[in-house]
């Protein structure tokens, strides 16, 4: 698949260089015979918008994991950008730079799609602040050396887009909007982690025990992200169910893992990366690989808070938040001074 | 003419390649703010605010890395841009102190952008005309983006200054902490003054009253006083002396390539 | 820094008070370079409309050169009703979104 020494740029890193995005991201828009009786949208797999009528647990479920989701934008600046001035060629640093305010921006395009469903950006903020809303647990785990953001990179973000792509069918027109344009930018990032660990393991014997170390540390983590097992037995009573019927989840947590595990896996053997799993082979019968069992203990007791990271990520953001209300309050102080301006010219004139 | 002056990485300034240490200090700049201004990222105080820096930060990188082969084609040593940013030792950077400073509260940031990128527009505008092909080739590209950091910074300065009380205090507070290091950004050092001779730089000193002025006018929108002038100013930048926070930028920044040595990333 | 991780509020714990005024929210329009009308592209948070149009340029079209942009305040614009028999709303001053904010946020369940 790939040169010696070239990675090959045709050949798709993520899911959404596949045709699965082309097909997720392709909507036939036929509100016209269809109506706008919300459940005759989602039957004939239409978009509900804004001003649609929606059952409130259905504007519920979408408020909680849009927010989560930019949440998880905003919280994922955070390992990275804890790079960016260490960062080891300036190549390097202006990929992570640009990175990074990717994720920026793609936390934005979110809190704006969940504003859309009636609640306030900063009323989301407060609740991540103060923990009542949670982010993706991935970003708990601390970025301990260089090789850590191409881990990252190509694994994190693997992960991310294979979750969203299916996304961008998300029966919620704004957020399967956000999530187009979202998965388009991460597939270059997901490609820059590729290549920063491909360097990494073409050059000394240093570099490429940090990338395999990054590697080790990552690749299960990345697996959980998926979340917790929910076919079969595991699919009573969890959210799956009712988020498929909405059409807002469109494949369960297992299927989606299967995939990534099934595009990492060459591409750990391309770059020469042992995957840290001794059950990984490759089974015939199902056309899929075999893999381990995620340690579920050890996601739960991260996700409630006793991972390496958490307090450090939230702290670090609420400080940025308080260290920063004396310049947001000025802003507001001046745009009203000028309103009041402004009314005061019109009433003179 | 200059006597020849060596560099502690054996490089020869001789009189013949004036330009390369100018530019050097052109790069310098760029790059050690563009330094400072991505440790804003995930500190800024609105998410708009990490991307309009993060911006800003990419712009200057991309302005060093523009410079630095060219410098490195010009001086002899053939270095790249990576050599430049990651090998030389303090002494060897030529950046002025005030971009080095390490980062305040967020009106200290806008206050210094707003001097840096002024002086930066009539800096590019002047080079947009250099006799030499890629500096005025730099300059004409930078001074879009550098036009964008102006009014950025502008903008900010003028609704901290007009905002609440307290901005208007940490305002004037950072009008002053700033003050004592314009004089050194607008010295003419020795290879400016060949530079300018040459028709390929611009004599900083030149570029002083347009900048007062434009500065002076958005500090007087935002309501805010001109600061009395400072008791000290910092000197030697462009003479690879720095003040204290040099050093520990330099060692961050270069820390990961120098522990790898001869490593490609 | 302290290594211990601080237990998560309890559910339904009232919300603090919050007395920072929040900036109001634009919607962005955008005509590319070659387009031939302005297309909704999302939306935003600014205090003004200046830094909106900045704040705009920065996210929606992430500086591209010749693009324009709009910014309207989204208290601003009226919206028809999405259907005529829709008793909910009246004709002569819709907004463009169904809900009123400062709505109820719903709680967060341990993984989603």
């Amino acid at each position: 698949m790939y040169g010696n020494d070239v990675i090959d740029p045709t050949q798709p890193l993520n899911a959404a260089e596949t045709d699965a995005y082309d097909a997720a991201s392709a909507h036939e828009d036929q509100r016209d015979t269809v109506g706008d009786d919300f459940d005759a949208l989602i039957a004939a797999d239409q978009r509900i918008e804004p001003r649609d009528a929606m059952p409130e647990k259905y504007r519920e479920t979408l408020i909680r994991q849009i927010a989560q989701h930019a949440h998880s934008e905003i919280i994922g600046m955070q390992p990275e950008g804890n790079w960016i001035t260490r960062a080891p060629s300036l190549r390097r640093k202006a990929i992570l730079i640009a990175k990074v305010q990717d994720e920026a921006g793609h936390g934005l395009y979110l809190y704006s799609a969940a504003e859309t469903l009636g609640v306030d950006r900063a009323e989301l903020l407060d609740r991540l602040h103060d923990g009542r809303q949670k982010y993706s647990s991935i970003f708990n785990y601390p970025t301990l050396t260089w090789a850590d953001c191409g881990a990252i990179g190509w694994l994190v973000d693997g992960a991310a887009i294979m979750n969203q792509v299916p996304l961008c069918r998300c029966s919620y027109g704004p957020y399967a909007r956000a999530m187009i344009r979202v998965c388009k930018e991460e597939s270059f990032h997901q490609r820059q982690g590729f290549e920063i660990l491909w360097t990494l393991m073409r050059g000394t014997p240093e570099q490429q025990a940090m990338a395999q170390d990054a590697a080790d540390r990552w690749w299960w983590p990345a697996l959980a992200m998926f979340g917790p097992p929910d076919t079969g037995e595991a699919a009573k009573g969890g959210h799956t169910e009712q988020s498929m019927a909405w059409g807002i989840k469109r494949f369960s947590n297992d299927d989606l893992r299967q995939k990534f595990v099934d595009m990492m896996v060459p591409q750990a053997e391309k770059l020469g990366i042992v995957l840290p799993d001794p059950e990984l082979r490759w089974n015939d019968e199902r056309g899929h690989y075999d893999f381990g069992e995620v340690d579920w203990d050890e996601f739960w007791r991260v996700l409630r808070g006793d991972g390496a990271c958490n307090a450090e990520r939230i702290a670090h953001r609420r400080r940025a938040h308080e260290d920063g209300a004396w310049v947001r309050e000025a802003a507001n102080a001046y745009a009203a001074k000028q309103a009041l301006k402004e009314q005061q010219k019109e009433s003179a004139a | 003419m200059t006597e020849p002056v060596t560099d502690t990485g054996g490089v020869v300034q001789s009189a013949t390649k004036p330009c390369a240490a100018y530019l050097l200090g052109l790069a310098d700049d760029a790059m050690v703010y563009a330094q400072r201004l991505a440790e804003w990222m995930t500190n800024a105080p609105q998410i708009e605010e990490d991307m309009a820096l993060g911006n800003i930060a990419l712009d200057l990188l991309g302005q060093a890395r523009a410079l630095y082969p060219y410098i490195g084609s010009i001086d002899g040593t053939g270095r790249g841009e990576d050599d430049f940013a990651m090998q030389r030792v303090e002494r060897d950077w030529r950046n002025v102190h005030l971009v080095e400073q390490e980062r305040g509260d967020f009106a200290d940031e806008m206050t210094r952008l707003l001097w840096f990128s002024a002086y930066q527009v009539e800096l590019h505008t002047a080079l947009a005309g250099s006799a030499d092909e890629v500096v005025a080739g730099v300059a004409g590209k930078a001074l879009k983006e550098v036009r964008y950091h102006l009014d950025h910074a502008s903008l900010w300065v003028v609704r901290l200054g007009d905002g609440t009380d307290e901005s208007h205090r940490r305002m004037e507070a950072a009008l002053e902490r700033v003050s004592p290091y314009l004089d050194e950004v607008f010295d003419d050092d020795e290879a400016s003054v060949v530079a300018a001779g040459l028709g390929v730089g611009v004599l900083p000193s030149s570029l002083r009253e347009r900048v007062v002025e434009h500065v002076a006018r958005v500090v007087e929108q935002a309501t805010l006083p001109v600061p009395e002038p400072s008791t000290w100013r910092s000197r030697g930048g462009r003479a690879g002396i720095h003040s204290k926070p040099m050093g520990y930028l330099l060692a961050e920044l270069q820390h990961i390539a120098r522990s790898y040595p001869g490593a490609t990333w | 820094m302290s290594g211990a991780a601080t237990p998560p509020t309890e559910a339904g714990a009232p919300s603090p008070a919050r007395t920072e005024r929040s900036w109001p929210l634009w919607e962005v329009f955008v005509r590319g370079k070659r387009g031939l009308s302005h297309v909704h592209v999302g939306s935003l948070h600014a205090p003004d409309a200046e830094l909106a149009l900045r704040n705009a340029r920065d996210l929606y079209t992430r500086r591209q050169e010749g693009v324009s942009i709009w910014v309207v305040k989204a208290d601003d614009i009226t919206a028809s009703s999405p259907a005529e028999k829709d008793s909910f709303f009246d004709p002569a001053a819709d907004k463009i979104y169904r809900h009123p904010t400062f709505y109820d946020v719903p709680e967060d369940v341990e993984y989603l």
